[in-house]
């Protein structure tokens, strides 16, 4: 397969799924935010902007921030590049590139996503349908990756739209639970609380894990375990351990001439991770963990552009 | 007086057109309303669009596909096709004379300075092999029919021809919206194009080659034709490459795949050859290759269409094309050109300012139907202007005989009305010469004009070449 179609394949799965999880971020945000006193407000706020990097952008176009603002600038603003208008509109683009490379089921569903996505009105999208919209981002992507899924040819074009889906959905994951270390708590008595407890439970539903951590724990919510699950548990298809499971599970499908270094970052992460232990971690500090886990996706994230999807 | 393709002179059908005529009167006008709807929602999933020039906003549009087909009776394809075949054999003789030995210039037929001065003359041409001797692996020749319904050649396209796209996809259509009717005529076949195509390139690789690696190299998705490069890259299983996806190490072509670089043989280019090579031509191409012609003229890879083409279709050397069949090929051409003045030649130049309003004058250059005059629907100012061009730079231009072109059945907004066409086949040359049966039909929408470019509101029909007798 050519580079260059590897390339767009590549990034058209990963912004689909980057534009998902920031739906995924926002939700959580505006439930949190509900349930904020008006101190912790603007901190609880600036969660999802400091753990997306995009700090600085905001308050370049911004005074200060509410939440219609936050949905405003990661859910609409076509001059963020990580806003989900943009991701959508990106990943349009890749695939319109690359369109006779795909199937057409995969190019006309991302075509009429992004067609839909202008219909959107700004007022309805950070007003009170913001909910539905979250919705709809969710909906388009699980149905574009459910079109990859059931159409495209088991070969190079499948392992790299895998590749894009994982990388991005380890990385969104690690950022989506440290939001519970940036948003605050009114009261140091309420660690362990009943607003604690639905801080938790609201991270939880936002990666679609509220019932599995159920099933699986079978007791109330405690951070360690939301952690583990959300961390090592291959069973749960939006973990680090699972995304590093289809990581891996790609790249063992793929050979490229200098690619050895991708493959071998891949494989000690993906070693950490099922060999991993809650409480080790907890020990070092979870952030300090998350923190270091998405320099290491970064840096995979660049090996592999250069082993296999690099220009000449 | 026109030629009608479907009824003879006294107004009766012509035979091979008796069926679709009989079955064209017994459709009722909502039943074809809604195939052409049908026919338009299909065109549209597909994507068969093409991007317009100068269309600010860079949209895809269709070409109108009108569901009345051309018909063409065997007898007179085989002639056709004869005719084709000799006339692109002499044409392949002839670049590779003007490349070598240039014989046809020392014996005084075509003039040596119209070639070596010409600016598709490619110096860096002279002396090189190609493959089978060919240059021309992919011709796209036009022709039209007189008033007496005589076939003509009016165009040899050469360098990069399109349109082979919609000749097969009109036959898709047809068959998905009528199958009745090919049930009843013995229409041959075309889907095999494609295979056609890809066996001519892969002959054409360079000697040794046993499995030679093809692609079709196009500019990119903004093309006017990008949709064809992809549909045929699709067809024939090639990857599609665009100018980042190829670099030349050691004289050698590589193109750039996730598995690292995978050397190319044979390069079907849809580029033109100025942008082909920044070091060689155009040094602001930003869609060639650099080092592209270095490799090609040690015989590393081969392009088709070669390398200086353009020298054999332009229209200053149009003329002399029945005398280089005669000069290489000893025979008389089967196929007749249309009288043609020269107006870098005083005489001809003469007549044709006296006679403007009766003729077509065309730049040597232009394609697209742009650039044209055609005197009888020229207003005086028009004339004047082009009196001037003429004067100016005589070289560049030629005049014709207004040709009435014939006209064929074709749907218009109240029911159906006869409409110009023209016909273009596709030729290949690689080992030796194959022609699919028919071409590509265009057609002039609008009621009288002539002009049957897709870039000027022309249409396409489907082309059918049945045998005789079959569906009378």
């Amino acid at each position: 397969m050519l580079a260059r179609v590897g390339d767009r394949i590549f990034w058209m799965s990963r912004l689909m799924e980057r534009a998902e999880n920031m739906a995924r971020l926002l939700g959580v945000t505006s439930n949190v935010v509900l349930f904020s006193t008006r101190d912790t407000q603007e901190q609880n706020l600036l969660a999802p902007l400091t753990i997306t990097g995009t700090t600085k952008a905001f308050f370049d176009r911004h005074d200060s921030v509410t939440l219609p603002s936050l949905i405003d600038f990661m859910g609409l603003d076509e001059s963020n590049p990580s806003s989900i208008s943009t991701c959508i509109r990106q990943a349009r683009e890749n695939a319109h590139a690359v369109r006779w490379q795909i199937t057409s089921e995969m190019w006309e569903t991302l075509n009429a996503t992004w067609l839909e996505m202008r219909e959107f009105r700004r007022d309805q999208v950070t007003g009170r349908e913001a909910t539905r919209f979250f919705d709809w981002v969710k909906e388009r992507s699980h149905l574009f990756r459910g079109v990859t899924y059931g159409t495209i040819v088991r070969g190079e074009a499948f392992n790299f739209s895998r590749l894009g889906t994982f990388l991005e959905r380890a990385d969104d994951t690690a950022r989506i639970l440290d939001v519970k270390y940036h948003i605050l708590l009114p009261r140091v008595e309420d660690v362990g609380g009943a607003l604690d407890y639905y801080q938790w439970a609201a991270l939880l539903r936002s990666v679609s894990s509220l019932e599995t951590y159920r099933l699986i724990y079978r007791d109330q919510i405690y951070p360690i375990n939301v952690a583990e699950l959300l961390i090592l548990e291959r069973r749960m298809p939006r973990s680090l351990a699972a995304g590093l499971d289809e990581i891996t599970r790609a790249l063992s499908h793929i050979t490229g001439q200098n690619d050895q270094p991708a493959k071998r970052l891949a494989a000690v992460l993906h070693a950490r991770l099922v060999h991993g232990d809650i409480q080790e971690i907890f020990r070092g500090g979870l952030h300090e963990y998350l923190t270091e886990f998405l320099e290491d996706v970064h840096e995979l994230g660049q090996r592999i552009q250069r082993a296999y999807l690099g220009a000449l | 007086m026109t030629y009608d393709e479907m009824h003879g002179p006294d107004g009766s059908v012509r035979p091979h057109y008796g069926l679709l005529a009989r079955w064209l009167e017994s459709m009722p006008k909502s039943a074809i309303e809604e195939k052409r709807r049908e026919a338009d929602l299909l065109f549209h999933r597909v994507g068969i669009t093409f991007a317009v020039y100068g269309d600010e906003q860079g949209t895809e549009r269709l070409i109108p596909f009108d569901a009345i087909p051309r018909i063409i009776p065997d007898s007179e394809w085989r002639l056709l096709e004869r005719g084709l075949r000799q006339r692109v054999t002499a044409l392949n003789r002839f670049l590779h004379d003007i490349y070598h030995a240039q014989d046809i210039l020392h014996a005084g037929i075509v003039p040596a300075e119209h070639v070596l001065t010409h600016d598709a003359y490619q110096v860096a041409m002279v002396g090189v092999d190609v493959p089978n001797n060919v240059y021309c692996h992919i011709a796209g020749i036009d022709i039209v029919r007189d008033g007496s319904g005589e076939y003509y050649v009016l165009e040899d396209n050469l360098r990069t021809p399109s349109g082979v796209s919609y000749m097969l996809e009109n036959r898709r259509m047809m068959m998905r919206l009528f199958p009745e009717l090919f049930e009843q005529y013995e229409v041959k076949p075309v889907e095999h194009y494609p295979q056609l195509l890809f066996e001519t390139l892969r002959a054409s690789a360079p000697p040794g080659v046993r499995e030679p690696v093809v692609v079709v190299f196009t500019p990119g998705q903004y093309n006017s034709a990008y949709f064809e490069h992809a549909f045929l890259a699709q067809q024939m299983g090639v990857e599609l490459v665009e100018s980042t996806d190829l670099s030349v190490h050691d004289g050698v072509v590589y193109m750039h795949t996730t598995s690292g670089r995978e050397r190319v043989d044979v390069i079907y280019r849809r580029i033109d050859d100025p942008f082909l090579d920044p070091l060689a031509f155009r040094p602001d191409s930003v869609l060639g290759v650099a080092g592209l012609l270095a490799a090609y003229r040690l015989g590393n890879v081969t392009l088709a269409n070669a390398i200086g083409t353009g020298v054999a279709d332009d229209k200053s050397t149009y003329p002399y094309v029945p005398e280089m069949i005669r000069f290489y090929l000893g025979e008389e051409p089967i196929l007749r050109n249309v009288p043609t003045w020269q107006l870098r030649k005083p005489e001809d130049q003469r007549y044709v300012l006296e006679h403007l309003p009766e003729l077509v004058v065309k730049q040597v250059q232009g394609s697209g139907g742009y650039g044209m005059l055609i005197g009888p629907k020229a207003s005086k100012k028009e004339l004047d202007t082009f009196r001037e061009q003429i004067r100016a730079n005589p070289a560049g231009y030629i005049a014709q005989p207004t040709l009435a072109l014939s006209t064929c059945a074709t749907f218009v907004e109240d029911g159906i009305a006869p409409r110009h066409l023209d016909l273009r086949p596709f030729v290949l040359s690689g080992r030796e010469v194959k022609i699919v049966p028919g071409g590509l039909t265009r057609v002039a929408l609008k009621k009288g004009s002539l002009v049957v470019n897709s870039s000027q509101g022309g249409g396409t029909k489907d082309t059918w070449v049945v045998r005789e007798g079959a569906a009378d």
